[in-house]
């Protein structure tokens, strides 16, 4: 009897401590998954009344050209981004050494990572203007005649998008395989050394098999984030010129907060969710079956 | 002999040299943009696109005209108040709530662990707009409440917390609840100076994300007099564009606090960014 009341009494203290947060996240993170759903079989507009309309908003979304743009917009910038970003494993062996300065150059690199998108954005957005400096400098050097409009021609627009996401994730990637390769014995090394393999094999048959899970975590990190990519597509073009950076996850905002298509918004949003729910399982399940691995971020 | 040596010794210190020049290159290419937007700044309405770094006339000009002609002390002051009251919601409220799923026995604790972690895997596809209708309905457009609220609770640092949370030694806690102490002082007093570490952790993450957080003042806010500075910022590169120098004043006095924080914990910053991954 005693014990029961006891049991009772921790119950209702632990959920006395957890009421705060979890009224927070009941109303702005559960409620906002869930009520994703229904509300895209919904016609559901600022103005107008809402209805049910079924498969309507998915119907829309296969005769939507726009939303098609989108697609093969966000493939082709996951089919680019993600395999160059991997290249920060070798600017991690650059900054894995002991010389004086090492220390200040990798902070230096990661500086892009914690700068706003915003303010990465207006800065790359006058370098690659027409009057900016990289066109001045390709004049200087008699490259160029004419200056280049890269924001602004639908055929470079979204190589300079691609461009600063690969700058500001640098950093982020380079210490992450740093840390990967810190955590690798320096006797193995060593020992393949002394077995007469060079550096190069070294690092190809000894640090790459361990840096496994790190380029997993990464790779799947820089896919999620190139599915999603919304910030610098938001600030530097919104979409265009012509649709030329148009990607799935601005399309999905830019219908519900330009044309206040509510319903068809979350329809567009419920593929991007579908793709990077699979995607996180297999994160999330890979790193659970080990691999070395476990993924709390 | 002795010629080996030298020429190993010379092809060593070539191979330092090659590494300097390669950290260089890579150093202009990720710091330069700022540096340039640095000196831009510092120029006045002619020379402004000028390539050189460096300027013959320096000029405070463009920090006067942004600090007085687009009221950047008040965006300041709505970050400032922005970003503190989303981080103080975000630790008391995660302390709190990570206390008994780390230490408590209670019907549902599966669920409520289950949910979090589902929470943090699956996107809310139409998360903004739903976000929005609730804060619509709660009568809190246009406010700062309507800004920090929805925004300032995250799964992870309950997460976070309630790993730190485990990493505290029983005894502490058992010898408080001897002394009769009940579960709200042994939180306070005990729990909570044990877990700073990781409190500090999300304080700097928060800074940071809050501090840069563009997208839902400008969904939630009508207002433009109630900007953080990153959206102020994306609303008048639009409306002064002709102005140049005043934004790159702008900017580069929106990410001077950041880099301060960076640069002042970036070792525990980057630990918590890469302890993400244990190899």
């Amino acid at each position: 009897m005693l014990k029961k009341k006891s049991k009772f009494r921790q119950t209702l203290i632990a959920y006395a401590f957890m009421a705060p947060a979890l009224i927070l996240l009941i109303l702005f993170v559960f409620v906002p998954i869930i009520g994703s759903l229904p509300l895209a079989f919904f016609d559901y507009s600022v103005m107008g009344d809402t209805k049910f309309i079924g498969l309507d908003n998915f119907k829309k979304l296969f005769s939507d050209s726009q939303f098609k743009i989108a697609i093969i917009n966000s493939v082709t910038f996951v089919l680019v981004v993600p395999p160059i970003q991997i290249l920060s494993i070798l600017l991690a062996v650059l900054v894995n050494r002991k010389l004086p300065g090492i220390s200040f150059f990798r902070v230096l690199f990661y500086i892009p990572v914690v700068t706003s998108m915003v303010a990465v954005s207006i800065i790359w957005g006058f370098l690659f203007d027409p009057n900016g400096l990289i066109n001045s400098l390709l004049m200087d050097w008699g490259w160029i005649k004419e200056p280049l409009g890269f924001l602004n021609s639908s055929s470079t627009a979204m190589l300079c998008i691609m461009f600063i996401t690969i700058w500001q994730g640098l950093g982020y990637y380079m210490m992450l395989y740093l840390a990967g390769l810190q955590s690798m014995p320096a006797e193995l090394e060593e020992a393949a050394l002394v077995d007469g393999a060079n550096k190069f094999i070294s690092f190809v048959k000894i640090k790459i098999p361990l840096l496994k899970p790190y380029i997993w975590f990464c790779s799947l990190n820089s896919v999620i984030s190139a599915v999603g990519v919304f910030d610098v597509v938001f600030v530097l073009t919104s979409g265009g010129p012509d649709n030329a950076t148009m990607v799935i996850n601005y399309y999905s905002y830019f219908k519900a907060f330009n044309d206040y298509e509510f319903g068809y918004s979350a329809a567009v949003g419920l593929v991007f969710a579908v793709i990077t729910t699979i995607l996180s399982i297999g994160l999330f399940v890979y790193g659970k079956k080990g691999g070395g691995m476990t993924y709390n971020a | 002999m002795l010629d080996k040596k030298r020429k190993k010794l010379v092809k060593k210190f070539f191979y330092i040299f090659l590494i300097y020049c390669l950290l260089l290159l890579i150093a202009v290419i990720c710091a330069g943009p700022f540096c340039w937007m640095f000196s831009a700044s510092f120029k006045s309405g002619q020379n402004i696109y000028s390539t050189s770094l460096f300027f013959k006339n320096p000029t405070l000009a463009n920090y006067i005209g942004v600090i007085n002609f687009m009221s950047l002390p008040k965006y300041f002051f709505n970050t400032v108040f922005i970003t503190a009251g989303a981080i103080l919601i975000d630790v008391i409220f995660a302390s709190l709530c990570a206390y008994p799923l780390a230490l408590m026995d209670f019907p549902g604790k599966k669920i409520i662990f289950g949910s979090l972690i589902a929470s943090m895997i699956i996107p809310a596809a139409a998360g903004l707009v739903i976000i929005y209708m609730i804060v619509t309905k709660l009568h809190l457009i246009n406010t700062f409440a309507g800004v920090i609220i929805p925004s300032s609770l995250t799964v992870f640092s309950i997460i976070l917390l309630n790993q730190a949370y485990l990493g505290v030694p029983k005894e502490l806690m058992d010898a408080a609840k001897i002394d009769g102490a009940g579960d709200l002082k042994i939180w306070r007093k005990i729990m909570l100076p044990s877990i700073k570490p990781a409190i500090s952790t999300i304080v700097i993450f928060d800074f940071i994300a809050h501090w840069n957080n563009f997208l839902w003042p400008i969904i939630i806010l009508q207002d433009p007099q109630k900007y953080p500075i990153a959206t102020a910022l994306k609303y008048l590169s639009g409306q002064f564009n002709y102005k140049f120098g005043y934004v790159a004043a702008g900017t580069i006095i929106s990410i001077i606090p950041v880099i301060i924080v960076f640069l002042a914990f970036q070792k525990n910053y980057i630990e918590a960014v890469t302890g993400a991954v244990k190899g």
